[in-house]
């Protein structure tokens, strides 16, 4: 993995690297919320970001799929790749359709079951209707909800427990077959029941597709995560395995922050 | 001292409260009262023929108000199919689009235009329709009413439409959807049942609005065809019999009256329900 000093040189296409971040600055307005960030996502892993509250590692995971866009007054300087290709280069729906996103609270459309999953196809143009019905099923039963719901497609959203929302909200990500997946806090709103069911269904998803988890809990990314990144004050103090993060961090403040001194 | 004080406080209380009831049971009397009024006038002159008779010549007893009846209908439609969508698009634009000083800029000029009273846009519609066309006509009403309804059309939708959590607009837009495809598939049909009501409630609104009626519809003693020739309405039918030296006449004014009101009280009852039942997409 590479850490905070790599090279800034623009790195190459590389099979097992997704995503390549180089020198990411990120502001909103005046303030700058991320100091060059230099950091590789591999290919089929899951990585894992944790730190402190206002650290910046949501706003790097929205700096991903160009999420932060949408938001008034800000900016992105640096170089970002998918694939060795420009992110920011790219047609922007393009980047949303590969680069899929789960977010903190479950969001699920005012719409049935079957649209919401549906629904990223459908905008992308797929209208077929064994198609739709097929790529439904196959992403609800990604997403491990399938058996509780094949019953009643047709009925709202609304009408799922809070931890069925977010799978839902997983398995419309998932429709669209995306490259990359970022999820931001996915299970913070969730018991503890509902988390080991979104954990393993991620855990069972890594082969498909990458998975980029921001987290607050630290036992999760332990149990989840190939990698972690810790963010401090917009900075990215270091990112390595998970275990070596855990158990013999690089830098104090990491250690600092696993063992629970401060955070 | 204390004593003094806690008197007087308790006295100001007193007479405040007093006012205050008193005043509210005014507001609502007011309304009972024209209610009350209006169904002891006008149910008695209803009859059947007034649903399905034409006025009769001056002079002569009886008939009713059937092409009054259709003509409201027709101009409110016109009033809705011009006011709604042109409205409803300025607040897509003025919620989703605009940046601060610009919707600051654009609520103010619509609250202006809420503002212009009703006959004065009857001049514009005069201006706009019947003096080019040469004659009064069913669009040139459809057409003042519609500009009446537009700063309602755009203050609901916009409100309606911010209303709307920006985690929906974050998740569209993930999958891929553009910002018109997230407005029109996510956003507004979030916001459907209170956008139906809201414009429920506009039309209710207009409904009984005369003045701009008197010169760009004008009225009409018969059956109106098309859209292009002058014709009858409720609130105008009312206004000439009421002034006219008839007691028959009066009597068919109130009746008038009557079903106006009736038909703009189940408009309102029926947005509200609408709005109370929430969202229509969590329904289905």
């Amino acid at each position: 993995m590479t850490e905070s000093n790599a090279a800034a040189e623009t790195p190459r296409a590389d099979a097992n690297l997704k995503l390549t971040a180089r020198n990411i600055n990120f502001f909103y307005g005046q303030f700058q919320a991320l100091h060059g960030i230099n950091l590789d996502i591999p290919t089929n892993k899951v990585t894992a970001f944790i730190g402190p509250s206002g650290c910046g590692k949501s706003t790097f995971l929205r700096t991903m799929n160009r999420m932060n866009e949408t938001l008034r007054n800000t900016r992105v300087e640096g170089d970002l790749r998918l694939d060795g290709e420009n992110l920011f280069d790219m047609d922007v729906t393009d980047v949303r359709r590969r680069v899929g996103m789960v977010f903190q609270k479950s969001n699920p459309f005012p719409k049935t079951i079957f649209d919401n999953v549906a629904y990223g196809l459908r905008v992308n143009g797929i209208r077929g209707k064994s198609i739709l019905s097929d790529a439904v099923e196959r992403s609800l039963t990604h997403a491990a909800l399938w058996t509780e719901v094949k019953d009643k497609l047709q009925k709202p959203a609304s009408a799922l427990s809070g931890g069925q929302q977010q799978r839902l909200c997983i398995a419309r990500a998932l429709a669209v077959e995306p490259e990359v997946l970022l999820l931001d806090e996915p299970c913070s709103a969730l018991d503890p029941i509902a988390t080991l069911k979104i954990e393993e269904l991620l855990f069972q998803i890594k082969d498909i597709t990458t998975i980029v988890i921001v987290t607050h809990n630290m036992q999760q990314a332990a149990r989840l995560a190939d990698f972690t990144g810790f963010f401090l004050l917009g900075k990215l103090i270091e990112i390595d395995d998970t275990k070596k993060i855990f158990q013999n961090p690089g830098k104090k403040e990491t250690e600092d922050y696993v063992t629970g001194r401060f955070g | 001292m204390m004593m003094e004080i806690s008197t007087t406080r308790r006295f100001v209380n007193g007479f405040m409260l007093t006012l205050s009831g008193l005043c509210t049971v005014l507001v609502v009397s007011v309304l009972f009262f024209i209610l009350g009024y209006l169904l002891l006038h006008g149910a008695s002159s209803l009859n059947w023929d007034f649903f399905t008779k034409l006025p009769k010549p001056s002079g002569e007893t009886g008939g009713g108000m059937a092409n009054a009846i259709a003509g409201s209908g027709k101009v409110l439609l016109l009033a809705t199919v011009i006011g709604v969508p042109i409205g409803f698009l300025a607040g897509v634009f003025l919620a989703e689009y605009s940046g601060k000083t610009f919707a600051f800029i654009i609520r103010y000029v619509v609250d202006l235009l809420n503002g212009v009273p009703s006959i004065v846009i009857g001049i514009v519609a005069y201006a706009l329709v019947v003096r080019p066309m040469k004659h009064f006509s069913a669009l040139a009403g459809g057409v003042a009413l519609g500009i009446m309804m537009i700063p309602i059309a755009v203050r609901t939708t916009e409100e309606f439409l911010r209303a709307v959590p920006n985690s929906l607009r974050e998740g569209a837009m993930a999958l891929g959807a553009t910002k018109a495809k997230t407005i029109f598939t996510v956003v507004v049909p979030a916001a459907i049942s209170g956008l139906t009501s809201g414009m429920m409630l506009n039309l209710a609104r207009v409904a009984g609005e005369t003045a701009p009626l008197l010169f760009t519809a004008l009225g009409n003693q018969f059956w109106s065809a098309g859209w292009l020739a002058p014709i009858a309405t409720l609130p105008v039918m009312i206004y000439n019999y009421a002034i006219a030296p008839a007691e028959d006449l009066h009597q068919q004014a109130w009746a008038a009256g009557f079903v106006l009101l009736t038909l703009v009280l189940v408009i309102n009852v029926t947005a509200r329900l609408i709005i109370a039942r929430g969202p229509a997409g969590q329904r289905r």
